[in-house]
Order: structure tokens, then sequence, then C-alpha cells
């Protein structure tokens, strides 16, 4: 029973330490307001540059959009996300993070709840934009599962990696290099389903299930993992 | 002081070294005598031995040397992620050695399964390229070990280096099988040719020239790894010898 106890008291602890990380990022971003700016305007320019790119008519239309939708989102979460911890590597505060006796998992987990509510926003502003843009029939409403299961696996392997690269001089042209190859399966479960919703199709994949498993095994090894990264 | 200690450090890694050198040329001369061996008897059988392919002529004979470089290829990148989870609970450093030279055989490998996969499915489908789940797995691979490399190489000797390259080959060693899953559900719609290996009915002389080319290669890898393992750790050596000299 005391076991019992003492394994909810240190649960608690440990969320009160994520929620502390994530209030301090969070009220960071809000005096800075620097990326989430940044990335907001830079997925809306990239959705406006995907409707030159492809001459968008009706017939190619559902074939292209959610592409487009994705790289926006996922090249926007790379530029902003790689900014955020190598500034927070350079400058220090990382460093005195991990001198308070908190659980590195905490640190991760809350850097992967502030990175999730950071590329949300973008989202937010970008999906409205994108279907008047595109000119989808799409319900956001059925989107947002979708949106929300393929960012967590896009920011539970880009958190990792951009505490590797923010060490290194080459941070920007890293990231992608090591994100890109190993977020594959998530890009193409979610064009897929966001696709699907466009333009329903029998007999397909269970797509939702594959980006959850997803993100459940790398999220796991992230919290495992994390350690080994941010120690030097 | 603290000059006299390094130099200690240093001469007691050379002491180990030298024990390691003089068990180095014997495994080297043995595995590197048995792989040429290996692969001349290989391209003889692969050239001569072999019958010729009914459907596809002599180019089917790529064959012979893809699967056991694409076997090498894969075998490789597990023996990266599995020497980066044992330098995680070691952290021993010769695990970090082995991890380094798999990535560098590892990529050498896998560019060449690229190369030969192209050339035999030109002759075989008339393309150079498919998104069929194994070539597309190949090419992840291939990115994933370039990443390694370039991941190991702008954060240069220090430890933090081996362990972010340790978690990149965790993370991607359990990835590349999803890869593979996704890219077949992905391509499942449409009309793929069948790619791969005829599965029944080959002849025994194919089977046996494919398992005396399977073995050589392998006896080839291990002959590699054996050279690049004693190259990272001179490299290793001759690093800490400069920063004591600087």
């Amino acid at each position: 029973m005391r076991a019992v106890r003492e394994v909810g008291a240190d649960a608690c602890i440990f969320f009160i330490q994520v929620g502390a990380i994530l209030w301090k990022d969070i009220r960071y971003e809000l005096r800075s307001k620097q990326t989430w700016l940044g990335m907001g305007m830079f997925a809306l320019l990239v959705l406006v540059i995907f409707n030159f790119t492809f001459d968008l008519r009706v017939d190619n239309k559902v074939a292209v959009a959610p592409g487009a939708l994705w790289v926006a989102f996922i090249f926007a979460s790379l530029l902003g996300l790689s900014r955020t911890l190598a500034a927070e590597r350079e400058q220090g505060p990382m460093d005195r993070l991990l001198l308070c006796p908190v659980d590195r998992k905490a640190i991760y987990l809350a850097k992967l709840l502030g990175n999730l509510l950071f590329i949300a926003v973008v989202e937010i502003v970008a999906l409205p934009v994108f279907v008047a843009l595109f000119d989808v029939p799409i319900f956001i409403g059925q989107l947002l599962p979708v949106v929300l299961l393929g960012t967590l696996g896009i920011a539970t392997i880009i958190t990792l990696f951009s505490v590797i690269a923010a060490t290194t001089r080459a941070r920007e042209l890293l990231l992608p290099l090591l994100v890109f190859p190993l977020i594959v399966p998530i890009v193409i479960g979610a064009v897929r389903m966001t696709q699907l919703l466009m333009a329903p199709a029998a007999n397909e994949p269970p797509w939702l299930g594959l980006i959850i498993a997803f993100d459940v095994i790398f999220l796991s090894i992230s919290m495992l993992v994390f350690q080994y990264v941010v120690e030097e | 002081m603290a000059v006299t200690k390094q130099e200690t450090s240093v001469e007691h890694q050379g002491s180990t070294g030298k024990l390691e050198r003089q068990g180095f040329p014997i495994a080297s001369l043995i595995l590197g005598t048995l792989s040429s061996i290996g692969i001349l008897t290989a391209i003889w059988m692969i050239f001569l031995y072999a019958p010729l392919d009914a459907v596809e002529g002599p180019p089917q004979r790529i064959f012979y040397f893809h699967v056991p470089i694409a076997w090498v290829g894969m075998l490789s990148f597990c023996i990266l992620a599995v020497a980066g989870i044992i330098y995680i609970i070691t952290k021993d450093e010769r695990w970090d050695w082995l991890a380094r030279a798999s990535a560098e055989i590892g990529l050498v490998f896998i560019t060449f399964v690229l190369i030969t996969g192209s050339i035999w499915g030109r002759t075989t489908w008339g393309t150079w390229w498919t998104w069929d789940p194994k070539l597309t797995a190949s090419l992840i691979l291939w990115f994933m070990y370039v990443g390694y490399i370039m991941l190991r190489s702008y954060m240069g000797r220090a430890t933090s280096s081996a362990y972010a390259g340790a978690v990149l080959a965790i993370v991607g060693v359990v990835d590349v099988p999803i890869i593979y899953l996704s890219v077949q559900w992905w391509r499942g719609l449409h009309p793929s040719a069948e790619v791969g290996v005829p599965q029944s009915a080959l002849p025994p002389s194919v089977v046996l020239t494919l398992m005396v080319s399977l073995v050589s290669f392998t006896l080839l890898y291990s002959f590699l790894m054996v050279q690049v393992y004693q190259l990272q750790r001179l490299q290793a050596l001759a690093q800490r010898l400069r920063a004591i000299v600087e």
C-alpha cells in the first residue's frame, strides 16, 4: 500500500516537473513570439508556393493538396524547432535545467509537449488557409485526429534529434537529414489518410493504426534514450 | 600533473594496443585469404558454373552479387545498432569504434546494392527505379547511413557523439521494418512489378552459387571490419596524442 502511494507521489512529482518546464517554455515564447510567428508565416508561404508549382486543377487537387499540407507542416516544424532548442543549448538554460534534480524523461516530455503546442498553433492557422487556398472538400473536424497524431509522431522524432543536432555547427542542415528518413511512415500514412478524407476509398490499410503504432514506439524509445543525448 | 596523468593513460592505451596488434595480422590474414579465395570461387561459379537464366539471360547473374551485398548492407546496420546499445550499456569505447566501422562499410555496401539493383532492374523490368518496398527501404537505409556518418563527423570524437550515434542507430533499426511495411501498404493499391528473388524451383547449382557468394561476401565484410576497426582505434589514439601535444 505504501509502495503504491510512493509510486503515485513519484508520478505526481514527475508531472509537476513536466508542467513547470512546459510553462517556462510557453511564457518564454509568449514574450518573444519569434517561433510561432516565423513558423506560421513559413507554413503559409509553403502552401502558397505549392499553388504555383503544381498547376492546381480540379482533377489533380486530391492528389496534390494533402502532400502540400504535410510538406508545409513538416518544413515549418523542422525550421522552427531546430532554432528553439539550439538557442537553449547555446545560451545555457539547458545546462541549468540539467543541473536540477529532474528526471530526464520529464525534460523530454515537457520539450515534446512544448514543440507540439508550437506546431499546433501553426496548424490551427494553416488549416483554414489550406482549405481556402486549395478549395478542397474537407471538414476540418475530421482532419484533426490525423493532424494531431501525425504531428505527434513528427514532433517526437524532431524533439529527440534537434537536441542532438543543436550541438553541431550545421544544425539547420543536419536536422532534416536525420529526421526525414525516419519519419517516412508518418509522411506516407498522414498524406494517405488526408487523401482518404477528401476522396474515400475502400479496402485501405489501417493508416491511422500505423501512425498510432509509430507514435507509441518512438515516444517510448525517445523517452528511454533522451538521457544519453543530453548528457555529455 | 594532469599532463603526466594523461601520458600514462596513453601509454597504457599503447600497451593494450600492442597486444591487440599482435592478434591483428593473424585474424586479418586468415579473413583476407578466405574472403579472396571465396570471392574468386564465387566469381568463377557465377560466370561459368551457374546456369544461364532462360528468361532474363546474362544480366540475371548480377543477382549473385546483388543479394549477398544487400545482406551485408542490412547486417551492417544491425551490427551498428547492437554496437550502439552495448556502448550505451558498457560505455566501452571499443564498441563505438565497431559502430563507426560498421557504418562506413555498410554505406559502401548499400551504395553498391542500389547501383547493382538499378542495373538489374533496367535489364529486367526496363526501369532504373521503382518504388517497391525493398528498393525504398534500401534507399532510406542509405540515407540513414549517410546521416549517421555526417552526424559523427560533425560531432567529432567526443562521448556525446558516440551517444548520439547510438541513439540514431537504435531509432533507425526500429524504423526500417515500419518503413518497409508502410511502403508496402502505400504501393498496395498500384499494380507494381513483383520484385525480388524467384522463390520457387531454384536449381541446386543456383542455390549453391548464391550460398558461396553469400559466405564470401560476409567474409569480405568481416575482413574489412577488422581493417576499419583498427583504423578507428588508431585515429582515436592519434587524436588523444595530438590533444596532449597541443
